[in-house]
Parts: C-alpha cells; structure tokens; sequence
C-alpha cells in the first residue's frame, strides 16, 4: 500500500476500497476467534477455499477468515451475505455443499440452522438469533466484518475515520474534553475516568509521556480483549493513536500476554500495515504528530495486569505493583508520565469521537456509559461473549442472551468480575449491571467475567477455588496477599475435607477484611472476595461444612457417599462397568451395590446412570 | 531548606520537611509505629505492611503504608485506629507463623497483644521483608541475591540456587536481616555465607585473615586504586 501523506488521502483511499466492494458480492464469513479455531476451524477455511479453487468462483464468491463473533458455544460459525444467513456447527466437510447449495442456488441448509431452543423455531439470520438479539455489539459487533489481517477491511466499515476527524483540527484539549464528557470508565477493573487520566498525564510534568495498552487479561473464563485484540487490531490502533495524540505522547506500549498467539500475531502484522500507510510512525498524516507502538509480551503472570506490575515487566524487572501513592499518570514507565488503558477502553475511543459524547451518554446508566463486553461462561446454555448496554439487568444476560441454565437446572450465583469478584445470588438477578451496582452487592465489575452457577455447585468450593487461583498468581510481595491468601487457602481446604472448627467462621470474615486493608495492590485487596461474597450470601453451606460434616451441593468428595437407590436400580450395570475401583458391582438385572472402602468419589456411576439410582447424600 | 508541611499525627501537631515519609516523621516525633521491612538507608518498599495507618484528608479514611507515603498539609493520621490494628495482627500472626520465636517478632506481637498466631507455624525462618535484596542492590550495588518464585513459594535465594558470582561476600544481607536469618561464619581464611565458601585475604603485614578476597577486588574496581592497596589491613595501612 502506499504511504498516505494527508487525512485526505487517508479519506478518499477508504473512500476507493469502498467503492470497490460490491455489496451483493458473495461473502463466506467464517469465524476464526480462538473458540471456533480450537473447534478446528482452520480445516473448513482451507476447505472453503480448496472448493472455490475448484469451482473457478475465485473473485466471485469472497472467503473471510474474521475475528470472533462470540457466539463461541455453536461454533463453527459461518455467515454467509448479503443475506445475513448464519450457519453453526458446521462441519470441516460441509464447505461444499454450503458454496452449491447457499451461495450459488440460495438454498437454505436446515440442519446448519440455529433452532431456538424456547420456541424451537429455526432462525435464518445472524441478527434474529435471540442472543444476538438483545445484545448491543457497538465495539464487538465490527469483528465479524472484517479479517483482523487486512487494513483494507478496516478501512470497508469506515476505519480510521475518528483518526481522520481528529487530525483534521481537534484540539488535543477538545479530544479530552469529548472523552470527559462521555465519562468513560475503565474497563479492565478499576473502573477509573479515562479522561480524567488522559488529563492528568498530558499535565503532567515530564516527557516523554507513554501510553500503555494492557492486554493482559488473566482472569480465568474472560477472553473479550483477547477477541478483540486478535479480530480488530486496527481499532485498538486507532484508539490509542488518538489516545496518543490528546496525551501527547509518541510512544505507546502494547503488553499483550504470549498465551495469546493469535493476538499477538494479529497486532504484530497490524503495526507493520500502519507504519506502511504511514498511520504509525513520523508525522502522520502530515500533522507533525510522531506516535509508535512497541508490542510487549508478557509471560503471563495474572499480577501483571496490575498496572504497576506492568510497567515494571515493561522495564524488564520481575512483575511486582508498587504502592499507587503516585499515580502512573505522574510518574509511569521509566518514571515518566504514563496512561494505561486495557484493549477494551482503548477500542471505545473510536466511537465516542466517531458518534460523540452526547451520543455515548445516552447509553447506560447515571455513572457507567457505554457497553460492556462479558464473558459468559460456566453453567449457560449460550457460552460466548456478549456486549451489552451498562444498566441490563443479570437476568437479562443469563436468561435471555445467555438462554439459560442447561438441563433447566436452578440458577445458584453468578461470580462477575473475574477471580476476586464476586459471587452473585439469584436474590439480585434483577440488579443493573453497572460499576456501582455491582461493588454494592460486594462483587466488582473487573474485566467482566460472569461464570454462572448452577444448584450442583458448592459454593465453599468455588471460593477455594478462586482463592486457590489467586494464592498461585500472588507475587508474594506483601505479607497479607502472600501469606494471608494461603491461609485462608488452608482453612478453606481443611472445611471441605470435613475438619472445619467453628471459629474459623469468625477467622474468615477478620482476615478477610484486614486483607483488604492490608494489601499493597488490587489483587490482595480483592483477594478475599470470593470468600466474603459466599459467606455473605451462602453462609448456611459454612455452616453446613463446618457443623454437620455435610456438602449441601453432594460436591466436597470428603463429605459425600455415593449409593444405589433400591427402588430405581434396574441392574443395567452401567455404573459397575464404568467405576474405576471395582467398588460399584452387582449382577445383570440386580441391585447394584457400591463398597464404600474402595469407592474414590469420583462420581462417574452418579454421571453415567440413565435412571438416577446413583444417590449423593 | 525544604518546604514544611503541617500534619497530625494521633492528633500532636508535627512540623516535618515535605518529602519525608508518614513513618520518618512519626519517629522524629517519637510516635512509634511497628515495622519490618523499613530501613532509612534504602529505597522504601512498603511489603511487610505492619506500618499502615490510617489517614484522612478531607472526609475520606483510608489505609496506607506511612513507610512510603508522604506527609501532606493538613493529613490526619492515625497510628492506632481500629482497622489498622486488626492489619496489624494479621501481619504479625502470619508471620509468626513463618517464624515464632525470633524476639524481633514476639515484641510486636506482645505490644500488639497477640499471644501466639491462630495459623498453623511452618518455620521458615525468613519473612521475606526484602531488607537483605534491597540492601544488595542499592547499598552495596551488586544484586547478587534476589527473589525467586512468587506467593506463598517465594523465596530470597542466588541466582539459579547457585554459587553467587557477583557476590563480594560483603555480608550486608547478614547485617540487616530484621531476623538473623542468613547464616554466616569466619574460621581463619575462609567465611562461609549460607553454604558458599569465599577465601579470605591475608594481611601482607600481620598476617591476618581480614576480608573476603572478593570483596577487596570489588572496591579495588569500583574505587580505581590498585588491588595491593587494598591487600594489607586496615590497622596496618
């Protein structure tokens, strides 16, 4: 591509491409997140094109590999326009059939159909499906447009055009005042104004000044600045340029974890693309604004998101958060001047200079604007990622977007906001989800994580869980996260193994606390969340570990037994076949028995037996 | 002459330069606060967390560790408040339970009134305040030790567990352990740190054992004086 030297240029080049594209054109959209691609995805791409090769259709049926669509649970997703028509579970072996039968006759393919589960009704297009449906994809929804490889894409759906608009005459103090107005908030957990920081690090003292984009997104079950770095690296691009140019900086930083392949290699061969156009690099688009990026990987450490760590990783020390006395704001990177915002954030900057702050405002609640990107994943029908305006309601996304519990199973809790979040009871399924609403009810909006929960789950063993988690990522700087989150750790352990004592019900609750308070980062001072949520909210299954030796969720291997109801046992000898000790045995059309000596709890007879003999008490 | 700044502490007026640290003023004031990992010859670092206290400017109350934060005009700040005890014996019951016998431990605890911690005592010896890597560092300039692991496993240790090359056998990390936790002994040419054996130099006058050979060599380097200069006693030079 050659080197744009004006915001015209940029214009009138996107203009072109776009004028170029027929709209009726053909298009095979396959989607090639990383969900889809661990599906194996890859093969029905190759697939695809081998068929199109083979048909001579090269030129008259389009193939795009894009980013993640979300609806990563019906994967392989295939969307196959101008008709919108949406494709899931596609095999590697069906590409043929969709090019003759879809693309070339207009033949809907039923059994690739979406059927709604509620109304059993076969849905055509992408955009009916219930899930999509109710959600509000202002940031997300471009990936499925666009191969994350290809500038000319991004440039299709109107890329760049809020970098245009800014290097047409926004003054950097205009572009602050615009992200103010929109009051933005973080949203990589701490929930900060992003304008009130971009200020503060264009006032202060120092040069040169950073910027710093945060994709390392650890939390267990989150993905959503995965997706969005590794299916639309252009954007975060386009929203750190414009970042860079309000701050005044030249030198951004993009520290992106190594477990991340595909984001890294999309944003790596991204940056090359727009220093080739000349969107990165000296005096871009002739306004005398120099800005670059530096693509930082990171070894994965969760503690590393913690933006403190993260800057000492960046200046090559061991990933250890210092005291936030002084904000990086002031004194950052290599003590400079620094703002870090996370993929997220960054990919929300084109829009509000794109539709305005007035725009943005008018979308969530009083104090948390925009959408919000979840990853819904655990106990849901509908696993995927799901952007929604601030203000739904939990009940919304489960039920309605997240189309439920499987097998109608009971809602039990919700744990939003990643590992030191917290665990949400059906009691506030109607709370609106925003900032403040959920640090109300003890939990935090995080990075947006959501794992559901069903009535199977042991709510004392989702806490060790989490706690389990956070005591391994700790980076052992301070002695209430290293040491306290270990104890805790312990005493939980020792209540699910049946040793539970009754003081350890005050114990929690004043470590938890003190940890809080004691902490040095964000990490300790969130740690005991799980805990303290559960306890909160669930702490009769405390009560029930700890006094009567009893799991009420039949999870804690401990405190259950597993046998055979007399009256249901049929004798199929499924459960006997299945038992890896010998322990459950029984004749052919017989009452099976299990021999509690050899039994290991590993419940496969309770998951393999069709008629529920297998009892958990 | 720095700048004053006007602050409460425990509700006493104090008068302190600006810069100096909540904790630093509190002792020019003789206001003890508890603390481990401080030392006014290093960088403060703010991990052991027994030197919270609670400040208030404004309406908003929060915790900080006074080692690292600053005096402000018009800071209250309370060394005893509730929240910040109860930090307190958490810390000190955990890290009892890395070590409960040292005295430097048991006399925070008595003044804490924690008689023993509720958590199970694994005797690790070490509370990993980081005095012993900071000291290495910045004081004597050779990071020879560092940590290794993260959380619970973290440890001080040498590079790959091994023969410290960059070490000078100086024995600061000795000194400044809060806990005399780094073991080290002399017997005639040879001082043993840990388990590494560093040669010591001969007096060229009186024949005495009286520095690590290493340690010499690093001020010949780091001072450009030639290493026989250095190779003669302090008594006799």
């Amino acid at each position: 591509m050659k080197k744009v030297k004006t915001p015209e240029e940029l214009k009138s080049l996107q203009e072109e491409i776009q004028n170029s594209r027929d709209p009726e054109k053909p298009c095979i959209t396959i989607c090639a997140g990383t969900g889809c691609l661990t599906y194996g995805t890859q093969k029905l791409i190759d697939n695809f094109n081998v068929e199109i090769e083979k048909q001579n259709l090269k030129g008259k049926i389009e193939i795009r590999a894009s980013g993640c669509h979300g609806f990563c649970e019906r994967g392989p997703l295939v969307v196959i326009n101008p008709q919108n028509i949406f494709y899931q579970r596609v095999g590697f072996d069906d590409a043929e059939e969709i090019i003759k039968e879809t693309v070339l006759n207009g033949k809907i393919i039923d059994r690739l159909l979406y059927i709604d589960p509620l109304t059993k009704e076969k849905i055509f297009h992408e955009d009916e499906i219930p899930f999509y449906k109710r959600q509000m994809r202002l940031v997300f929804g471009m990936n499925g447009n666009i191969d994350p490889n290809s500038l000319e894409d991004y440039l299709a759906v109107g890329g760049f055009n809020a970098l245009i608009k800014v290097l047409n005459g926004m003054e950097p103090e205009a572009i602050i005042e615009e992200i103010k107005t929109a009051n933005v908030r973080g949203r990589g957990g701490g929930g900060f104004s992003m304008g009130q920081k971009w200020e503060a690090t264009r006032n202060a003292p120092g040069l040169p000044k950073y910027i710093i984009c945060n994709a390392d997104e650890g939390d267990p079950g989150a993905y959503m600045d995965r997706s969005l770095l590794e299916g639309n690296p252009y954007l975060i691009l386009e929203g750190m340029l414009i970042g860079a140019y309000a701050i005044g900086s030249n030198m951004g930083y993009i520290y992106v974890r190594n477990e991340y392949p595909l984001a890294v290699k999309n944003i790596m061969i991204a940056v090359e693309k727009a220093r080739e156009l000349g969107i990165l690099g000296k005096n871009i688009l002739g306004s005398g604004f120099d800005f670059d990026v530096v693509i930082n990987r990171g070894g994965g450490a969760f503690v590393c998101g913690e933006e403190t760590a993260l800057i000492s990783s960046i200046e090559g020390r061991s990933g250890e958060p210092r005291a936030k006395y002084v904000y990086p704001a002031e004194r950052g990177l290599y003590d400079k001047p620094t703002n870090i915002n996370n993929v997220e954030t960054w990919a929300n900057v084109p829009l509000i200079i794109n539709k305005g702050a007035e725009w943005y405002r008018s979308i969530g609640t009083e104090n948390s604007k925009g959408t919000k990107i979840f990853a819904l994943v655990g106990k849901i029908n509908n696993t995927g990622l799901v952007e929604v305006p601030m203000g739904i309601t939990l009940r919304e996304i489960v039920y309605d977007i997240g189309g439920g519990i499987p097998k109608d199973r009971k809602f039990k809790a919700v744990q939003v906001g990643g590992p030191s979040g917290g665990c949400i009871p059906e009691s506030h399924l109607d709370l609106p989800v925003d900032f403040d609403a959920l640090s109300e009810v003890g939990s935090m909006m995080g990075s947006g994580g959501m794992i559901v929960m069903d009535d199977c789950t042991c709510m004392v063993d989702v806490a060790l869980y989490f706690l389990k988690f956070l005591e391994e990522e700790s980076c052992g700087k301070c002695t209430p996260c290293r040491e306290g989150v270990h104890q805790m750790r312990l005493i939980l352990e020792r209540i699910t193994e049946g040793n539970g004592k009754e003081e350890d019900l005050n114990t929690i609750e004043w470590m938890g606390k003190a940890i809080i308070d004691g902490s040095l980062c964000a990490l300790g001072g969130t740690a005991p969340n799980p805990v303290l949520t559960t306890f909160r909210y669930f702490k009769d299954e405390y009560e029930a570990h700890i006094r009567e030796k009893r799991c009420p969720a039949g999870i804690c291997k401990a405190l259950i037994t597993y046998t055979v109801d007399p009256e249901t046992c049929n004798g199929c000898m499924v459960c006997a076949r299945i038992c890896p000790t010998e322990a459950a045995t029984g004749e052919k059309k017989e009452l099976h028995t299990i021999d509690q000596e050899k039994c290991i709890k590993c419940g496969a007879c309770f998951e393999s037996c069709k008629f529920d003999a297998v009892k958990v008490s | 002459m720095a700048e004053m700044v006007t602050l409460s502490i425990d509700g006493r007026e104090i008068n302190t330069p600006a810069g100096t640290t909540i904790l630093e003023a509190a002792k020019d004031a003789n206001i003890y606060i508890p603390n481990l990992c401080s030392n006014e010859e290093l960088t403060p670092y703010g991990s052991c967390r027994l030197c919270m206290v609670e400040i208030a400017q404004g309406k908003r109350a929060r915790l900080v560790a006074s080692c690292i934060y600053e005096v402000a005009d018009g800071l209250e700040v309370k060394t005893n408040a509730e929240r910040v005890l109860n930090v307190r014996k958490l810390v000190i019951e955990l890290l009892l339970a890395r070590n409960n016998k040292h005295p430097a431990l048991r006399k925070i605890a008595d003044e804490l009134g924690v008689e023993e911690t509720r958590f199970p005592v694994e005797q690790k010896g070490c509370i990993l305040c980081g005095q012993c890597v900071r000291t290495c560092r910045e004081v004597v300039g050779v990071s020879a030790i560092g940590f290794s692991g993260r959380g619970i496993t973290r440890k001080v240790a040498t590079p790959f567990l091994d023969f410290p090359p960059d070490c000078i056998a100086c024995g600061s990390c000795v000194y400044v352990c809060p806990v005399q936790f780094i073991p080290m002994k002399e017997e005639k040419d040879v001082r043993t740190i840990i388990n590494f054996d560093y040669p010591m130099q001969k007096c060229t006058k009186c024949g005495r054992y009286f520095a690590p050979i290493k340690q010499l060599e690093y001020f010949s380097k780091t001072t450009g004086l030639p290493l026989e200069h250095f190779e003669t006693c302090v008594d006799c030079r």
